[in-house]
């Protein structure tokens, strides 16, 4: 019995390197890349902002949802060189001044979180989730938010939050 | 100032948590770090019978490429690589031969200057196998499977398994009402959010210092010293934050071993991380098959209980728990026997998954139970009271507190079960049936050796340092509130430091131990800080304390103050500036009272709501109530997200989580989290937590721990609910829509 999965292209597998522009945080980033970066991996990686999770690199968990020109995206499954131009905000970037952003406050205050990976994805999912304006009772939220998985089952805690910062904005 | 413990305090390291600050094993970085990609066995038995790695080693950044053949020294007995919650056997060994004892088995590790080189050229590793016949089917060794040995492992010695009381079979035959059923959990598998990684970092002088995600800093240290022949102080494992563990990090996995094997060859950094699926290769809840059979008298009091489990582990190791003993700690019956048998499957050893046995095994015994109330025409809460025991039936003695009939009166109470229609498929919402059902919880109150080193300062700061972990517990914050409570100062002038192997020595954090263990070692160590404090203060010309014994004086508000005159007071700063000293450093070790006298238990009543679409099948659990009683609670907002979680995995266990097996190819199908299911956000409705008043004393803080309870009888109360709804018993796990609807 034989195991081999692809064979080989080009002798390191990849086309050369790519450069990307993009903003992150407010700040621009000049990078060349491998060409199989995804955006998960350049932030993690290359900018050393591990707030993004990695909890499945396939597009089921949600932790490392991102902000992308304001819409919330699994920055997993979003190459980094199809994204030169564009704006991406993380779980770093939520504070501003120095100052927690309401969502991230009311996940303290409802304890929306145990082990705390899943919740930059959380965080991020839901300033999006407020922003869109959809949802507007607890069913509606809970569906809308059923991307982003919580293995700790803060499920009933983040609802609380989400509702504590949908008020005040 | 007013206690902090016992209150709602915010996370201490919620700021961390929700700004990305808080940084995992696999966000830990170094120069020149390399990146290592896994190449996983696709055969499930038999041997490697070639291995070709220069397809992989011919792309461009690739490093090396371990594998069996070439592999740096490990050691060669098994002793080396017993942790300390080893169960018997012969420990898995990563990379350290040709034989493949289960799917998805490590066998090479490409390393290379990038993740996507590595991930490529793992790729392209081309291996041979000479195949061997296998079985991962329980129901295929169901009659091969062999009576439980007691563990040789002293740390395990509790898991030895009950002893029989009087003659069961005869109660059985002669018991006026009988129930038998026979009830099936499937393998489960913990899926933390945050993948298994690790990162082993060469320090200039040579030394490691390795980023671990664990349950147990110095569990990994011991081990890697055992394994590598390393001396304690060449390597240091650090785990600040773990993204998850509910018990799979307990025991040292085959990442943190290939990190340090690369590390070793090349004497650079590296840094493993598995991929999902990769993790379904680790440990995992062992499936369970349970027979239970009870007897009963009219009046709804048990004479007999039986309990058969037969329960899965590998063909190396022979993990278990005692599956079959919870019985005898909730209902009274003279007459009881237990079999617990094991199944060894070609898959990699099963290990303790979120109340280990005690989730599984409870569910079989709480739908047993709910299905003798339905043969005696009884409330199922009417039927666990007539059977409801004071004493612990195995050894036959009191609990240190059992506060469960209060968790059955205000649980009740608070989910409103006395209008409970008792006839199955009677209560309607629109197109939905609505059931009810309930259902117990018992888990154990352990308590562990444990030590805690203090420093502090004249500033009235305080650093408390223990080499436990907080798995997302809330650990950092109890210990906090504790050492706040216990040291006199405000909470923000504590500061935590847990997750390093150098510190002050712990056991794995697991079990539910660690509340109960840390916080009464912080007590012990607090009090010898405020001893010396004390000794200083009596030295102070006129010392309002002169002459105040040791156990008349507590710290309050940054000072020493007599218990019986609060008047007389000396503040921490005076007295430091009388001792001409800047820091007082106190490490103290704790050793519980073994109090083999009492049984000490956490216990819970669970209540659950559940809509059923009639025609769909489709299950929503809609209400749970779940009230605790677990002595004392530190935090009451991070003890409720403790309930809250293990309510959340019982919803799963109940309807969602089953790791389906391909047992022509002995492989794992469903290896990744979305065709695994577990619960999400629009699975969870309403969930009440209760926590019951119930002072104890088998520690002085009166602590039991809460990590475990919180799922125990949920499953059970979520499938009573379906049957109540529907007339309809399924007695094997997950309850899906088709089973429902079949
Ligand atoms: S890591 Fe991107 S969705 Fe899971
Ligand atoms: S907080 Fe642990 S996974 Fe959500």
């Amino acid at each position: 019995m034989q195991q081999r999965n692809q064979p080989a292209g080009r002798a390191d597998g990849a086309s050369g390197t790519v450069s990307v522009n993009l903003t992150v945080n407010g700040t621009r980033h000049s990078l060349t890349l491998d060409p199989r970066t995804s955006l998960l991996d350049l932030l993690r990686e290359h900018l050393d902002l591990t707030g993004s999770k990695k909890g499945c690199d396939h597009g089921q968990c949600g932790a490392c949802t991102v902000l992308l020109d304001g819409r919330r995206v699994v920055s997993c499954l979003t190459l980094a060189v199809m994204q030169d131009g564009a704006n991406v905000t993380t779980v770093e970037g939520l504070a501003k001044d120095g100052h927690l952003h309401p969502l991230q406050q009311a996940f303290i205050d409802h304890d929306a979180f145990q082990c705390g990976y899943c919740t930059p994805g959380q965080l991020c999912s839901g300033v999006a989730l407020i922003a869109e304006g959809h949802a507007k009772t607890a069913d509606e939220i809970r569906e809308l938010m059923s991307g982003n998985i919580c293995r700790c089952g803060a499920y009933t805690n983040i609802l609380a939050a989400i509702q504590q910062a949908m008020r005040q904005s | 100032m007013a206690p902090y413990i016992g209150t709602a305090v915010s996370r201490v390291d919620g700021v961390a948590k929700v700004t990305g600050a808080a940084k995992y094993a696999a966000e830990f970085s170094a120069p020149g770090l390399l990146y290592a990609s896994i190449v996983s066995a696709t055969i499930t038995k038999g041997r490697i019978t070639r291995i070709d790695t220069s397809a992989a080693l011919a792309v461009e950044g690739v490093l090396t490429v371990l594998t069996h053949e070439n592999r740096p020294r490990m050691a060669d007995k098994d002793e080396a690589y017993k942790d300390e919650v080893a169960p018997d056997g012969s420990p898995f060994r990563p990379l350290y031969d040709d034989k493949i004892k289960f799917n998805g088995q490590p066998i090479a590790l490409v390393v290379a200057e990038r993740s996507e080189i590595a991930r490529f050229a793992a790729s392209l590793v081309v291996v041979e196998y000479g195949a061997a016949a296998y079985v991962t089917d329980v129901f295929r060794r169901r009659e091969a499977a062999v009576p439980v040995k007691a563990p040789a492992n002293p740390s395990e010695a509790l898991f030895a398994p009950p002893k029989p009381r009087g003659d069961a079979d005869r109660a059985l035959a002669a018991a006026a009402v009988r129930h038998e059923g026979e009830y099936y959990v499937p393998i489960e598998h913990h899926n933390p959010m945050e993948l298994y990684a690790a990162t082993a970092i060469v320090d200039p002088d040579g030394k490691l210092t390795v980023y671990d995600k664990t349950q147990g800093v110095q569990n990994i240290q011991h081990y890697l010293c055992g394994v590598f022949g390393l001396k304690s102080d060449d390597v240091k494992v650090m785990n600040p934050y773990m993204g998850g563990g509910f018990g799979s990090g307990l025991r040292p996995q085959f990442e943190v071993v290939l990190a340090v094997l690369a590390a070793r060859a090349l004497q650079r950094s590296v840094r493993v991380v598995l991929t999902r699926q990769q993790m379904y290769a680790l440990g995992y809840r062992p499936a369970m098959i349970q027979r239970i059979a009870l007897g009963a008298n009219r009046d709804g009091t048990l004479d007999a209980i039986s309990h058969d489990a037969i329960t899965v582990t590998s063909q190396y190791e022979d993990f278990y728990r005692q599956e079959t003993a919870w019985s005898g700690l909730l209902y009274t019956s003279a007459n009881a026997k237990y079999a617990h048998r094991l199944a060894h499957l070609d898959l990699a050893t099963s290990c303790d998954m979120r109340a280990p046995s005690a989730a599984t095994a409870v569910y079989a015994l709480e739908a047993a139970m709910d299905e003798l109330a339905v043969a005696l025409k009884l409330d199922p809460l009417e039927l666990r009271l007539r059977c409801y025991s004071d004493r612990d039936q195995h050894e036959d003695r009191p609990y240190s507190s059992k506060a469960l009939r209060e968790c059955y009166r205000q649980g009740a109470e608070a989910f409103g079960w006395s209008r409970r229609n008792p006839e199955p498929r009677s209560m309607r919402e629109g197109t939905d049936l609505v059931g009810w059902g309930m259902a117990t919880g018992v888990w154990d109150a352990f308590q562990a050796p444990i030590t805690v080193r203090i420093v502090l300062t004249a500033n009235g700061h305080a650093e408390v340092a223990c080499a436990t972990s907080d798995i997302g517990t809330g650990t950092y914050t109890i210990m906090a509130q504790v050492a706040a409570d216990m040291l006199g100062l405000p909470l923000d002038n504590i500061s935590i430091k847990l997750g390093d192997s150098s510190l002050p020595q712990s056991p794995v954090e697991g079990g539910s131990w660690i509340a109960a263990s840390v916080s009464n070692g912080i007590a012990t160590t607090a009090a010898r800080i405020r001893n010396e404090l004390l000794r200083l203060a009596k030295q102070m010309p006129g010392s309002p304390l002169a002459d105040v014994g040791s156990d008349d004086v507590a710290l309050a508000d940054g000072k020493l103050v007599s218990k019986r005159d609060s008047s007389r007071a000396v503040s921490i700063a005076d007295a430091m500036r009388q001792g001409a000293v800047e820091r007082i450093e106190q490490e103290e070790t704790t050793n519980p009272a073994q109090d083999e006298k009492r049984a000490h238990n956490t216990h819970s009543a669970i209540f659950a709501e559940v809509k059923i679409d009639e025609q769909l099948g489709v299950i929503r659990v809609t209400r749970v109530v779940s009230a605790i009683a677990a002595g004392r609670i530190l935090n009451t907002k991070t003890a409720t997200s403790q309930i809250l979680g293990g309510v959340v995995w019982g919803i799963g266990m109940a309807l969602h989580e089953e790791t389906q097996i391909d047992h022509t190819f002995g492989r794992i199908v469903n290896a990744n989290i979305a065709e695994y299911h577990v619960p999400v956000h629009a699975d969870i409705h309403d969930i009440k937590v209760i926590f019951v008043d119930e002072p104890d004393d088998s520690n002085p803080l009166g602590i039991k721990g809460l990590g475990e309870i919180g799922i125990v009888g949920v499953a059970a109360a979520v499938a009573n609910a379906v049957y109540h709804a529907t007339g309809k018993r399924v007695r094997d796990l997950p309850i899906s829509l088709d089973k429902l609807l079949a």
